[in-house]
């Protein structure tokens, strides 16, 4: 195990009372898996990670990280870990490559072997060039990448990530993400913190997901959307007066659960979407009502949020994808 | 918590590369900075030119007769103001740099803590030495004369207040994390501390409260040793006084900067 942690606790005190941010989190990391910790603004990731990496003591709970006693041994765990921090890590006036390399130094790295991999590790995140200039220089995609080679550099068998790809562009989240699993590949393990579903989804071998302090649900991303009772189905009626009519027939579906009404839209859940579809169809013409739309969606991981928390991740969260395409539109 | 800085994984040796790593960097990046060194040379020699005449009448007075070189009297004063000054306004860069997310950077890493400081420290007390030899190089030609022993002690004292300055300055940043808090707090300290020094003004020119109460201030106490080691008093009380009184407040300054490093709200 690269992780194991019992029972994190950790509370703020601060003017306007304590606040709780973590309140008993239990979790197993397995060497060479790459786990996502996927949850809210606020819901508490960063402050588990700042516990597991030695940068504040939980308030109770004990964890082992890279096989050191986090409490015991936190100098044990420094050393085994990296650690890429969510709000940058380098000062704008230094030179990029002086930041990389002193940070090195201080894992115990030698210079002429700091500056080697160093170098290697602009290239290979897509830094060329980069390696003198001034860090307030660069743009926040390059900002980003050069806070991931500081926490790289001294090749850490465990690494902490942040919030990875907030602030990059689509093209660099996915360089980012075949980065990430080429360092799996050579051995290491990964958590990361994410309020991207669509990270979690394709970089994560397992999810923990996370929401006020605590953790609501855990497993692969294929496990988490099973648990989701069946497929989501969305009926836009032309008229919004036949709404009732339509729940009515809806409702007497067997298997249907979560039937909601939002204007001229009926939407609900029901396993196997596809296949009762054609009769529901039917049923509906028969009454003389017109659909406007049909719409069936696999289950997501918006959808597992929603069944655990009551409410959705997208509220606060769009993947830059998303919101690149909005702003097209 | 000193058990787990003095694990084996932290001989004295790593301690000392740290510091070492943490010193370049920090001296680097001071160096870069051109408006820095410019200010940095320009400010001892502004003393003396600015402040000079103005106290040259008033020597008399603060040596109490002792010596007729006014400069032995004025640079003593100057250096140590350098001393407290030049490294008691530190914690603002250390402010910028946790901003920055540097010091948790640099805490991830299993460098010892002490070392952080430390490093930080020796490059402020470097800075501070240097512009203290410059001081003191412009004001032979202006008429100082002093012996070279009592000046070599002299800059160590100046080297070992601004390390106390500025490791007392850097606690109480990471303390606040906020310049808006910083500056009132250290102009707040300084003001006091400079005129119950007896730097500026003599304070036998005031009323006995006066004179009491800047009796405990080390400070004074610290004047006057480096006084006494510019006209050659080496084995003087005066100057044994100062030199007791750096070292003390030395030894305070480093051990609260090394607590407050160590800290988990660090
Ligand atoms: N240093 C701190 N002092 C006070 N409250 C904090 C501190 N750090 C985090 N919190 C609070 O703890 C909660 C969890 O924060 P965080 O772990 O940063 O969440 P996340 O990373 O999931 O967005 C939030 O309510 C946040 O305001
Ligand atoms: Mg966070």
């Amino acid at each position: 195990m690269m992780i194991e942690a019992r029972g994190l606790v950790r509370t703020f005190k601060t003017k306007r009372g304590p606040v709780q941010a973590v309140q008993g989190v239990d979790l197993n990391v397995a060497d060479g898996e790459i786990v996502g910790f996927l949850g809210p603004n606020g819901a508490g990731k960063t402050t588990t990670m700042r516990m597991l990496a030695t940068l504040i003591k939980p308030t109770s709970g004990t964890a082992t990280v890279a096989g050191c006693d986090l409490a015991k041994d936190p100098v044990g765990v420094r050393r085994r870990i990296g650690y890429v921090p969510q709000s940058g890590s380098t000062l704008p006036e230094a030179i990029a490559g002086d930041e990389v390399v002193d940070h090195a130094r201080l894992y115990g790295v030698d210079k002429k072997r700091a500056i080697a991999d160093g170098r290697r590790l602009f290239e290979e995140l897509d830094l060329p060039g980069l390696w003198r200039r001034q860090c307030k220089t660069l743009s926040g995609g390059q900002r980003r990448r050069l806070d991931i080679v500081m926490g790289l550099i001294h090749d850490p068998k465990l690494i902490f990530l942040d919030e990875p790809t907030t602030g990059l562009d689509p093209q660099a989240r996915a360089n980012l993400w075949e980065h990430i699993r080429g360092l799996r590949e050579r051995g290491a393990t990964i958590f990361l913190t994410t309020h991207y579903l669509d990270e979690a989804d394709a970089l994560c071998d397992r999810i923990l997901v996370i929401d006020h302090g605590r953790i609501v649900a855990a497993g692969k991303p294929e496990e988490l959307k099973q648990q989701v009772s069946g497929d989501g189905v969305r009926l836009s009626l032309g008229d919004a007066e036949n709404a009732p009519a339509v729940t009515k027939i809806v409702e007497e579906l067997p298997g249907a659960v979560a039937v909601e009404t939002d204007g001229d839209v009926v939407g609900f859940r029901i396993p196997k979407g596809g296949s009762v579809l054609p009769s529901l169809l039917r049923t509906i013409d028969a009454q003389g009502i017109e659909l406007n739309g049909v719409e069936v969606h696999r289950p997501t991981l918006d959808d597992v949020f929603l069944t655990m928390t009551g409410r959705s991740l997208r509220d606060d969260s769009e993947t830059p994808a998303e919101a690149q395409k909005e702003a097209a539109a | 918590m000193t058990v787990q800085t003095l694990t084996p994984t932290h001989r004295p040796g790593s301690v000392l590369r740290e510091t070492w790593i943490v010193f370049n960097r920090a001296m680097r990046l001071s160096l870069r900075n051109p408006m820095w060194s410019i200010l940095m040379l320009s400010q001892p020699l502004m003393y003396l030119f600015l402040f000079g005449p103005l106290l040259k009448p008033i020597t008399a007075q603060i040596s109490q007769g002792a010596t007729t070189n006014a400069y032995q009297v004025f640079i003593p004063g100057l250096i140590v103001q350098l001393g407290m000054f030049g490294a008691m306004f530190v914690g603002f860069g250390l402010i910028a740099e946790y901003r920055a997310g540097v010091i948790e950077a640099d805490r991830v890493t299993p460098a010892s803590r002490i070392a952080l400081m430390a490093g930080r420290v020796l490059r402020d007390v470097v800075v501070l030495v240097v512009q203290s030899i410059l001081l003191l190089v412009v004001s032979i030609p202006m008429g100082l004369r002093a012996p070279w022993d009592g000046v070599l002690l002299s800059l160590v004292i100046v080297a070992l207040l601004g390390a106390t300055f500025a490791s007392l300055s850097y606690s109480v940043a990471l303390i606040t994390k906020s310049e808006d808090a910083l500056a009132p707090l250290l102009n707040g300290i300084a003001m006091p501390l400079l005129l119950l020094s007896g730097i500026l003004l003599p304070m036998q020119i005031g009323p006995t409260w006066l004179q009491r109460l800047s009796d405990i201030s080390p400070l004074k106490h610290v004047v006057n040793g480096v006084r006494a080691l510019f006209r050659g008093d080496i084995g003087s009380s005066a100057s044994l006084w100062g030199l007791f009184w750096v070292v003390l407040l030395t030894v305070i300054g480093l051990a609260v900067g090394a607590r407050t490093f160590r800290k988990e709200s660090a």
